[in-house]
């Protein structure tokens, strides 16, 4: 008797695997998400009137899925920013000479000034619709990303291996192509390292931006940060707690189905081996390869992504070396054009100033300036003190490295501004001194970035040279002050810097804080910038934006950039 | 008689100095690549060979001179000339299959000829069964294998291939070449005319049919070498031993003066990097059984196991110390040499002493800044701004460094790299 398969059984078990069910569930509902939230990004404002914000946690999964819009819609724009000016900056060098500068400065600037002065522009630009607000908010979000990433992208064009570059040459890559070949492919891992990094220091910013009150206009756009800034405004603890506890399922999900599978997927265009560094792994990444309909799925949209790179339109435009006098004439023509801009800002900037910021009002900007400054350091230092050791405990102990660096880059993804209130609110109750108790909020976001960095620099220190301490038996203070300590500090400082820049942002929501109707300020530069908002006073916005771009580049040009550089020429491992 | 593929007359080729002068690298390069032909570029590093293929691939142009390629001429890289390079230059994010691939997509051929041809060089130069793999997963031979699969599946008339097997051992490099001469032989490979440049004595040897001699610095054709040889050539053959050892003697007699014998060295001499340990150990090894203080390079480079690129700076080193004379092929120690050879660690550093105040201007000099200085103290960059005058800025970086190695080894001075500077006390 012949055993009949039937086909049809034999065909439904090839046709779908586990892996190909779980991607599609993950798809559709991806596609959900992506529409029912758009779908009220159209709505007049007159709509948004009509529902009034509530503080019942049921509507918190709705709002935190436009909270997270609006930071992917940021994120693509930041991508689309990095390509063209990182590429610019990149390619000519005349254009190297501004753009460079131009970004160091962007990213000095206060995001949180930018809304100030941005939201009416763009409020302005689509009235009475709430995209006008929207777009306020994805820009403060988009100038929170952009810039690191720009110069991330910026880095790997420049260091793009000669060899690779003189292939592509030889083998006749058009421009075009050698961009989506080479350029893009080389810089990915840092780039998408970069942008996950941006998207989690951005949740910080999306929660600011969402509660935009600047002099007469008001926007309170729904997500988790107006939710908050009612919950604050009614003394309501338990929908601080409820918003608490929604973002960090949002931003355990975000990490689990975008930030791993992207860095696992980046890990292919690593140009260098490591020596002992394992592969990141996604469970999402693994899922979405291993599933056939996914492929299937993708193919179409591959081969057309390969045609498109063979477009042949810029080929004519290979680069021929310029002819002298031509190259002396369009430089020319460049540096007349920069520096009538230049002079048409400072013209701008004169009559600005003249009408009506006096040198007493700078002198007052500037002393705040300098109290900011100082709760800066001194808190930065303390964090310090505490995390270092604390990061080199973990690692340099494997397993704990294991389990605490996500974690630690979970706590810096976290959005420390919905922590405020906790603190703001016992601050009140204890009838606490709010100059120095607000100050710790400064860093309770930032001072994380301290300790994965110090964790990863552990982590890193060559087994050997543990094994050599081991058999010298160097241990106790002599043992962190010749091995620990030199080995995690190029580590620390890269971690110190971005504290010390987020901390000057943090500033401004941190230094003037409200519980219901009682309002706390400590002195300083960010309350200055956030009370002269609240006015609308746009002139004493810009000199307290101003004024604290200055402390920033100051304190970064000198101190912690010759800082970087001591570091890494004394010591950097081989 | 075909055209020639390749014709380079009086090609000249200089880089801007940091003090604003030029720094000549190619001086009048004259030849001819005919059809047919397998040449060798044969130099010590740094003698422009490289920069001369850079040339000829188009990447660069030259300050004077003209290239032309199939009679025109070139001033960007043109179609049919393919490069193979030393360290591979694999793109890591792409499989065998679309780094093959890849020179084809550019010239935008249909897809079906694409695979086709693509598949075609994989098998021919022996990877089939490789083409998903990532360069990551493949050793160094393989790695150069997909290179020349990518440079031959566009079918080029000439293919260019800098130092292409030096990055490898010396089983895979011995395996590649005689694979490729095999298809060569055979016809097998779509190419016209091929030039290797390389500093291998014998694999210039084994596998040119003519081999030109690159002087160093800045870089001269000194001598056009006619390989008359059949294929396969076997290296212990006598004729082939004589042609190696007649390029030995080629590239050691016809040095720029400073370094002939009996000459010595100015204040602005570059002085090659090399350590006390190398210096020891071929003055040990020369003074030692068999050869009892005189070796021929040849012979000695080979047991060694170092080529021209490792052996000549220490054997220059020497002579430049006099504790060794380079004539004709042959090193000789002299008395000094032979001395050193002999002594204890004490000894050594007192007759290295002697020798480096004596025959070498620049650590004398150094010297004698730093007792006339109040504190005995003198910065890095006063001594590099005086050499830079005369060299450039790279030339000046490392003879600075040798001699700081030299001056260290010999007691004479110190150096702390963090303050850079140069001090009589030690340490400070």
């Amino acid at each position: 008797m012949r055993v009949f398969v039937p086909i049809s059984v034999g065909g439904w078990v090839r046709l779908f695997s586990r892996w190909d069910v779980l991607a599609v569930l993950l798809v559709l509902g991806l596609l959900v998400f992506l529409g029912e939230a758009s779908r009220h990004l159209f709505e007049p404002l007159a709509e948004l009137q009509k529902q009034p914000p509530s503080l019942d946690p049921r509507h918190l999964p709705e709002y935190a899925a436009r909270t997270t819009l609006r930071m992917l819609i940021a994120m693509l724009l930041s991508l689309l920013f990095t390509f063209t000016y990182a590429t610019l900056a990149a390619k000519s060098k005349r254009a190297e000479r501004l753009l460079v500068p131009l970004l160091d400065i962007l990213q000095s600037v206060p995001i949180l000034g930018f809304i100030s002065i941005t939201v009416v522009f763009f409020m302005a630009l689509a009235p009475g619709r709430v995209l006008g607000a929207e777009f306020a908010a994805i820009f403060a979000i988009f100038t929170s990303q952009a810039w690191n990433m720009a110069f991330s992208f910026y880095q790997s064009l420049r260091t793009v291996p000669t060899e690779l570059a003189e292939a592509s040459s030889t083998f006749r890559l058009n421009p075009w192509m050698r961009f989506w070949r080479l350029d893009v492919p080389f810089a990915m891992p840092q780039l998408i390292w970069n942008m996950m990094m941006s998207m989690s220091g951005s949740w910080f910013f999306v929660v600011a931006s969402e509660a935009i009150s600047v002099g007469n206009t008001t926007v309170t756009l729904p997500g988790v940060g107006s939710y908050i800034a009612l919950a604050i405004e009614r003394r309501d603890l338990a929908a601080v707690w409820w918003a608490i506890g929604t973002m960090l399922v949002v931003i355990l999900i975000y990490d689990q189905l975008l930030f791993r599978p992207l860095v696992a997927w980046a890990d292919r265009f690593r140009f260098e081996q490591e020596a002992g560094a394992l592969p990141p792994r996604s469970w999402m990444f693994d899922v979405l390869r291993r599933s056939r309909l996914v492929d299937r799925a993708t193919a179409p949209f591959a081969t057309l992504w390969r045609r498109s790179l063979q477009t042949h339109w810029f080929d004519r435009a290979a680069a021929k070396p310029d002819r002298a006098p031509r190259r002396r004439w369009v430089a020319l023509a460049w540096t007349s054009l920069v520096v009538l801009a230049a002079s048409a800002a400072l013209a701008l900037l004169v009559r600005f100033a003249l009408a009506g910021i006096t040198l007493s009002d700078l002198g007052l900007a500037l002393l705040l300036g300098l109290y900011t400054l100082t709760r800066v350091v001194v808190l930065i230092a303390l964090a310090s003190v505490i995390w270092v050791p604390i990061g080199v405990w973990i690692g340099t102990r494997p397993r704990a490295a294991r389990i605490f660096q996500p974690v630690a880059q979970f706590l810096a993804a976290f959005p420390a501004n919905l922590l405020f209130p906790l603190v703001v609110s016992a601050i009140v109750v204890l009838h606490a001194n709010p100059n120095i108790w607000l100050s710790p909020l400064m860093v309770l976001g930032t001072q994380w970035y301290i300790l994965f960095n110090v964790i990863a620099g552990a982590a890193a220190i060559p087994a050997e040279m543990r094994a050599v301490a081991a058999n010298l038996r160097v241990g106790g203070w002599l043992w962190w002050r010749r091995i620990a300590l030199p080995a995690v500090f190029p580590y620390y400082v890269t971690g110190a810097i971005t504290a010390s820049g987020g901390s000057w942002n943090a500033s401004i929501v941190a230094e003037v804080a409200s519980w219901g109707d009682q309002h706390l300020e400590a002195a300083g530069l960010g309350a200055y910038i956030a009370n002269e908002t609240a006015l609308g006073n746009f002139q004493h916005i810009v000199l307290g934006i101003a004024v604290m771009s200055f402390y920033v580049v100051i304190v970064n040009r000198t101190f912690w950039r010759p800082l970087y550089f001591y570091a890494e020429r004394k010591f950097r491992l081989g | 008689m075909a055209d020639a593929l390749l014709e380079i007359h009086d090609c000249c080729q200089s880089f801007p100095r940091a003090d604003g002068g030029e720094h000549l690298v190619l001086d009048h390069i004259d030849f001819q690549l005919a059809q047919g032909e397998i040449v060798g570029l044969l130099g010590r590093t740094g003698s422009g060979k490289s920069t001369l293929l850079r040339l000829i691939a188009g990447l660069a142009r030259p300050t004077a001179g003209t290239i032309t390629y199939l009679g025109h001429p070139i001033d960007e890289p043109p179609p049919g000339v393919s490069m193979v390079f030393q360290s591979f230059a694999l793109f890591p994010w792409l499989t065998v299959l679309e780094n093959v691939q890849l020179g084809l997509e550019a010239l935008g051929l249909p897809e079906v000829e694409i695979r086709r041809r693509a598949l075609a060089a994989i098998d021919l130069i022996g990877l089939d069964g490789y083409e998903s793999a990532f360069p990551r997963e493949l050793s160094g031979g393989m790695r150069q294998r997909v290179g020349f699969a990518r440079a031959l599946v566009v079918h080029p008339n000439i293919l260019l291939m800098d130092e292409p097997f030096s990055a490898l051992d010396v089983l895979t490099a011995e395996t590649l070449r005689t694979d490729f001469l095999d298809l060569w032989g055979e016809g097998k490979l779509p190419i016209k005319g091929v030039i290797l440049v390389t500093h291998n004595i014998e694999e210039a040897v084994l596998m040119c049919d003519r081999i030109l001699l690159f002087s160093t610095n800045p870089a001269r054709i000194i001598d056009d070498i006619k390989v008359d040889l059949r294929q396969p050539r076997n290296r212990l053959d006598p004729q082939f031993r004589d042609l190696v050892e007649k390029i030995y003697v080629a590239m050691t007699a016809r040095k720029p003066a400073p370094l002939q014998v009996g000459a010595t060295a100015t204040i602005n001499t570059v002085l090659p990097r090399v350590s006390a340990n190398l210096l020891s150990g071929l003055l040990e090894t020369v003074a030692g059984q068999p050869y009892n203080g005189k070796a021929d390079l040849p012979v000695l480079g080979d047991e060694l196991h170092m080529e021209v690129d490792d052996l000549f700076p220490v054997a220059e080193s020497l002579q430049l110390l006099h504790l060794a004379e380079i004539e004709g092929g042959d090193i000789k120690l002299t008395d000094a040499g032979k001395q050193f050879a002999e002594a204890g660690m004490d000894d050594r550093k007192k007759l290295f002493q002697r020798q480096l105040l004596a025959y070498v201007p620049l650590a004398a000099h150094l010297r004698r800044v730093l007792q006339e200085r109040a504190n005995h103290v003198a910065p890095k960059s006063r001594f590099l701004d005086e050499l830079e005058d005369h060299m450039t800025t790279e030339d000046a970086e490392h003879t600075l460094r040798a001699v700081t190695a030299w001056g260290r080894f010999a007691e004479l001075y110190a150096y702390d790299d963090d303050s850079q500077t140069f001090s009589l006390e030690n340490p400070t």
